[in-house]
């Protein structure tokens, strides 16, 4: 039987919500780590009964654990993420002058395709590792924080965070707020960044190369050269890996977001969920609204069956949505309010999965045969 | 060698799978021996950071938790007491208070890692 199971991530601990493929009733266990925040966990794609999530606080700093038996038992594996070469130079502060990197916190871990034991975390300030041993060891693949756009990269109100890392290797994505996107074709050694087309509010020159703050970025399976991204403000989209961007907010009430979800099965569904703005960080007009759209973008539509549609003030992160790969897709969000929603119909109706966690963060799905 | 009662926070014990108190292992220097001699009293000269580094040693997973990794510094938000004295921001090389050091010898105080008090 198939079983479907979220992994949701919070301020105050760690959930596992299973349920079976209608997607109607669920179990619940958790908090794990309860009291901590965790960033992000996600299941390795070639084992996923092998979890890694990544534990923060402000008190003890940071933590990797992974799990070996999907979720129901843990153990803390390597947290040492000393920037490689020394002295790491510096990038540029909010105040404009130039602060030397320090490493705060994990915020994505992106398991490998194809090898349980093989990892991406993305850190703050921001730099990528690599693990190859089950999060043991981590190496950082300094290229990225070696950029010669580094010195000009100024943290987003989040903190210069790598939130998004897109494998498709050798070809790897990493979009940092607020730096912008990147792509290795390498493998991560070396990197190009990746923002023509890109206009954001606050920086004069319409061609620079760095400091745009991207909210999260996806890319189709199937087309692994179209890209779709939530900026700041703007919903983009890219067919030729990154190299150029053009608008799609169409007639979204807020193009101002967080997180985009692409259908695994149709190369022109995507998923946002509108914000009022970059100052009100709550749903245009207290009804929260994912919006849908079957063009590839420019032409959307509002999905409400289900979600509160007064009322209604929390926000939704950038890595808090996730779509399953079942014939009939599943999409999945969790808010700031402690909900987790659930629609089993591509975004038709939803429900909530349940409503009173903590802050999610993150939320991530996976589908056990 | 001196035995030293360690009580962690909450969040540190699940982490470390133990009670709120651990008993670590110490070493003491030449130095301590000869201070031992000269009658300065068991657990002369242990300082914070020998105290910190046994407790890693027996609990590795606690490393980079109470120490930030890279800079070897107390976390902002860690403290250390013993015997109603807050210790935190003694240099962590400089030999623990007299009275502080012959009470964790003896046993009657432990050293007390804590998280700081904030909200949130």
């Amino acid at each position: 039987m198939t079983t479907v199971r979220v992994l949701a991530g919070t301020r105050k601990g760690a959930f596992v919500l299973t349920s079976d493929e209608k997607r109607e009733k669920w179990s619940v266990s958790g908090p794990h780590f309860g009291g901590w925040e965790i960033y992000h966990l996600k299941g390795s794609p070639a084992d996923p009964d092998r979890i890694y999530a990544s534990q923060n606080t402000g008190w003890f700093g940071q933590l990797i654990q992974r799990s070996d038996d999907g979720g129901l038992t843990w153990q803390p594996v390597g947290n040492d993420f000393t920037y490689a070469g020394g002295d790491p130079g510096t990038h540029l502060w909010y105040d404009g002058t130039a602060k030397p990197w320090e490493f705060k916190r994990v915020w994505h871990l992106e398991p490998s395709k194809t090898d349980p034991d093989t990892v991406y975390a993305g850190v703050e300030d921001a730099a990528l590792f690599k693990t190859t041993d089950g999060g043991v060891t981590w190496t950082e693949l300094t290229g990225l924080r070696t950029h010669p756009t580094g010195p000009s990269w100024q943290p987003g109100a989040g903190g210069l965070c790598p939130h998004t890392i897109i494998l498709q290797e050798p070809r790897i994505y990493v979009a940092i707020s607020a730096a912008g996107t990147l792509r290795s074709d390498d493998g991560g050694e070396t990197w190009r960044v990746i923002n023509r087309g890109l206009l954001s509010e606050g920086i004069p020159d319409p061609d620079a190369e760095a400091g745009h703050c991207v909210h999260h970025v996806e890319a189709h399976p199937a087309k692994p050269d179209t890209l779709f991204m939530q900026k700041h403000w703007d919903v983009m989209r890219s067919d030729d890996a990154g190299e150029n961007w053009h608008e799609i907010s169409g007639n979204l009430p807020s193009d101002f977001g967080f997180p985009i979800g692409v259908h695994p099965h149709e190369a022109q569904t995507l998923y946002v969920v509108p914000i009022t703005s970059d100052s009100l960080h709550y749903p245009p007009d207290g009804a929260l609204k994912v919006w849908r759209s079957r063009a590839g973008g420019n032409e959307w539509e509002p999905l409400t069956e289900g979600l509160p549609q007064r009322d209604c003030y929390v926000n939704v992160y950038r890595d808090a949505m996730s779509i399953d790969t079942l014939d009939e897709a599943g999409v999945y969000f969790g808010t700031t309010g402690g909900q987790v929603y659930v629609s089993p119909d591509s975004g038709d109706t939803w429900a909530p999965i349940v409503r009173d966690l903590p802050a999610v963060l993150s939320v991530e799905v996976q589908v056990l045969p | 060698m001196t035995s030293i009662r360690v009580v962690l926070p909450v969040h540190l014990r699940n982490l470390a799978r133990t009670g709120k108190e651990v008993t670590v292992t110490v070493p003491t220097s030449g130095a301590d021996a000869d201070a031992d001699a000269d009658g300065a009293g068991a657990g002369a000269g242990v300082t914070q950071r020998a105290v910190l580094d046994a407790l890693e040693l027996a609990y590795p997973v606690l490393r980079g938790t109470i120490r930030d990794r890279q800079t070897g510094k107390r976390r902002a938000f860690v403290r250390f007491y013993a015997c109603e004295q807050d210790l935190s921001n003694e240099p962590p090389d400089a030999p623990l208070p007299a009275a502080v050091a012959a009470a964790l010898a003896a046993g009657t105080e432990p050293f007390l890692v804590v998280g700081a008090m904030a909200g949130g």
